[in-house]
């Protein structure tokens, strides 16, 4: 298992280098370092002076990809994109174009992003797999085709309404919470209830609906009507039957985003004010902060890959037939 | 009057073609007929259709594009027409003018006042401030109070036009399918309901703003209704965009193997290891630089919002090609194990031809499900996308923007919750439609459960 912990993880090599490629492509075909030593600067009355050497002290006045003045490797190592994207493995972010320190700002702004996004997540699947349950113990009776209706109305209703519906009803008509912000030193879990308790809603819909799938799934399967023949109970069914064995397609849904989790949700956390690493991703690509997007991105990438072998690490827990070789 | 055809309008009409051409080829194909045979046999799918076809039509309507002729200036003798730079199109004529009929600012769904207070001069020419009444809406009452007696009288008789209508129109296709088995009645019920509704908006829509009127006075039933061109093409053309290189890397990742195999996998997995948000967020930054720098390639404004616009379904299609390419490709691995693909290998088939008669046809099944499963997907994604900042241009009416206009005045007392009511209505019918639809497709084309549901 170790062995392929490791071999996971070089693959993932590769595919960072990629990750940089095309963001470092993307971000600097729309605005090139002089574009953006004049955004920096402010945009008007800027001298050619003053942009030489604010790519100067940022390091912006290398080549992109290949400097032909240095020789041999140096021709590779001496651009913008060796020094400032590469550096990154080494998880060295750098300062942001404005002169923050990155790493300060990713490690403070993630706790309220996990402050939001965990209980979320941990509550969404529980009240998921409650409600999906309930459902499958009335499979096939009308009361499952009107909630599967029910589910498939609440999928489509977009997410800016449950935020709007949430501030409107809670915080404005019933004066329970307040609307946004954040406090972290006083009472902070005012402030989380509203954007958890909407971010468990509406999820409800997709969530339900899949859980139920999967347990219906299973549900149709032989030893569930063995154990049913032999007059093992429904809720003991559901329990010690189905459930466990649902568990594999569960873990690939959920596992994965588990990691994720850090890098806060971009909608919610600019809705209800909260100072987390959503919002921080948001403001920089408004700003066209080159080396905080860059930053977030690799951040973003590298979570992912963790999250795929955390998925395939939990499979051996969840089945002991599962080896990794 | 002169006719302009924008890039969306173009690519929408080749899609709805293309797609009728597609199925009507896929119609010799006893298979697939019986599985489509099998969505259209329940009610719901018919209905569900419906609902589809007829959002589908309202964006056909209003992808008809004209710029009407100025009238000349008076004393001025020249022989060119002026065109006016603001685009009609043949929706807006249907709907009678309903666009056209600004108010000053907010006022109420019905409502004969205006929402706000403004300074005013009475009779006797003193200054108070009330509200002051609208423009288009009821003014010919002689007393205010008649107001949901006019109403009443103006629906009804809407109503029997409606049903007058929808009797020719559902009379036409009684008198052609009444042989067949499918429950076409619960198609005849909707298109009635939608017929009735729409002739009752168009009518009523001349004396009262039904959903009252926003920030800049429009009618908000006909921004509504305007939104309906912006979800369909953008949850359409993206998925045209993306199928295109879905399919061509998948096929070939599943069918060549090999090194590219792994040049396909290793595109696919970077691409999905970035933040999806902040890749779609570089892209239409990327395009909104090249349309400023390029200023004179759009001659007017609608150009450009639609520039932009295609652009965001390009960047939309290009960004979520992975999951179907992934698809793809593992469907093809298991294909091309099939006997008679190695049966075609060993008579000395070429490869394209291979490709083009063996693995292709077999694929199909699982772009059609992905289309309609994403559609929905890419509706609701619009919505969020454009709330950072890289959504459609605001000059083009799309929920979104009424979503965000309207955000901030729930907070005014009486709260203004009309402008939200509107979009939310269109869009949650489109979606939910969609999403229905697309659970039967699925059910239909699954193996798993068109097996157990043929076992029982």
């Amino acid at each position: 298992m170790l062995a392929y912990i490791i071999r996971r993880l070089l693959y993932a090599i590769p595919i960072l280098i990629g990750v940089n490629l095309l963001t470092f492509t993307l971000f600097f075909v729309v605005n090139s370092p002089d574009d953006m030593a004049a955004s920096q600067l402010g945009e008007k009355y800027v001298t050619p002076e003053a942009i030489a050497a604010w790519k100067t002290k940022n390091g912006y006045n290398k080549p992109l990809f290949v400097n032909a003045d240095a020789e041999g490797l140096s021709a590779l190592t001496d651009t913008i994109f060796f020094t400032k994207s590469l550096r990154l493995f080494a998880f060295d972010f750098g300062r942001s174009e404005s002169g923050r320190d990155i790493t300060t700002d990713v490690s403070t702004r993630m706790w309220p992003s996990l402050a939001v996004a965990l209980p979320t997540f941990m509550v969404g699947i529980w009240v998921n797999i409650c409600v999906a349950l309930l459902v499958v113990m009335f499979h096939a009776t009308r009361l499952d085709r009107w909630a599967v209706f029910l589910f498939v109305s609440l999928m489509s209703i977009s997410y800016l309404f449950y935020i709007i519906g949430g501030q409107y009803l809670l915080a404005k008509t019933w004066r329970l919470v307040p609307i946004s912000g954040f406090n972290a030193d006083n009472q902070p879990w005012k402030f989380l209830i509203l954007p958890v308790l909407v971010g468990v809603v509406a999820g409800i819909g997709s969530g339900a609906r899949w859980y139920r799938t999967l347990f219906l799934e299973e549900a149709n399967q032989d030893y569930v009507r063995t154990a049913r023949a032999k007059g093992v109970s429904e809720i003991s069914i559901l329990f010690r039957h189905i459930l466990p064995n649902a568990l594999i397609p569960i873990l690939t849904g959920v596992v994965v985003l588990i990691p994720s989790l850090f890098m806060g949700s971009l909608l919610i956390e600019s809705f209800f004010g909260i100072p987390g690493l959503g919002s921080y991703m948001l403001d920089a690509i408004k700003s066209q902060d080159f080396a905080i997007v860059r930053s977030m991105v690799f951040i973003g990438s590298i979570l992912y890959i963790f999250g795929l072998i955390l998925t395939d690490i939990s499979y051996t827990w969840a089945d002991p037939r599962v080896r990794l070789t | 009057m002169k006719p302009l055809v924008l890039w969306s309008d173009a690519l929408i009409y080749l899609l709805v073609i293309s797609l009728s051409i597609f199925f009507y080829k896929l119609r010799q194909d006893p298979q697939t007929r019986e599985r489509w045979g099998q969505v259209f046999a329940s009610r719901l799918g018919m209905v569900t259709f419906t609902v589809i076809i007829a959002y589908v039509g309202i964006a056909l309507l209003d992808s008809l594009h004209f710029r009407r002729a100025l009238d000349a200036t008076e004393g001025v003798e020249s022989g060119e027409i002026f065109y006016d730079n603001k685009v009609t199109s043949v929706l807006d004529v249907m709907l009678g003018g309903m666009g056209e009929r600004f108010e000053r600012t907010y006022s109420a769904p019905f409502a004969l006042k205006s929402f706000e207070k403004k300074n005013m001069k009475d009779e006797q020419g003193l200054a108070i401030r009330d509200y002051p009444p609208l423009k288009h809406a009821g003014q010919y009452l002689a007393d205010p109070a008649d107001k949901w007696f006019d109403v009443l009288v103006k629906t009804t008789a809407a109503l029997l036009w409606g049903l007058v209508i929808s009797a020719l129109v559902v009379g036409v296709q009684w008198f052609m399918l009444r042989g067949s088995a499918n429950p076409w009645y619960a198609s005849w019920g909707i298109q009635a309901v939608i017929i009735c509704f729409g002739v009752w908006l168009v009518s009523i829509s001349h004396y009262y703003h039904v959903l009252g009127t926003d920030l800049g006075g429009t009618d908000v039933a006909y921004q509504s209704i305007k939104g309906v061109r912006t979800g369909v093409l953008l949850g359409t053309l993206s998925t045209l965009i993306m199928l295109p290189i879905a399919v061509t890397l998948g096929v070939m990742a599943g069918y060549f193997k090999g090194w590219v195999d792994d040049v396909v996998q290793y595109l696919y997995t970077t691409l999905s290891s970035i933040p999806g948000i902040l890749l779609i967020a570089a892209s239409v930054l990327l395009f909104q630089v090249y349309i400023d720098l390029n200023p004179d390639f759009f001659s007017i404004g609608m150009e450009k919002a639609d520039a932009r616009f295609i652009a965001l379904c390009f960047i939309l299609g290009v960004t979520s090609w992975s999951t179907l390419c992934r698809l793809i490709r593992a469907e093809t691995l298991k294909i091309s194990q099939l006997g008679y693909v190695q049966a075609a290998h060993a008579f000395g088939v070429s490869h394209t031809r291979i490709l083009a008669r063996h693995i292709l046809p077999n694929v199909v099944h699982i772009i059609l499900i992905t289309f309609v499963l994403d559609f929905s997907a890419l509706v609701l994604a619009e919505a969020v996308l454009s709330y950072i900042g890289v959504g459609i241009d605001p000059s083009m009416g799309s929920w979104r923007n009424m979503i965000n206009g309207a955000r901030s005045e729930l907070s005014r007392e009486p709260a203004v919750w009309w402008t939200l009511s509107g979009a939310f209505f269109f869009m949650f019918v489109l979606v939910l439609a969609a999403n229905l639809f697309s659970d039967l497709v699925r059910d239909a084309f699954d193996p798993r459960t068109s097996m157990r549901s043929s076992g029982t």
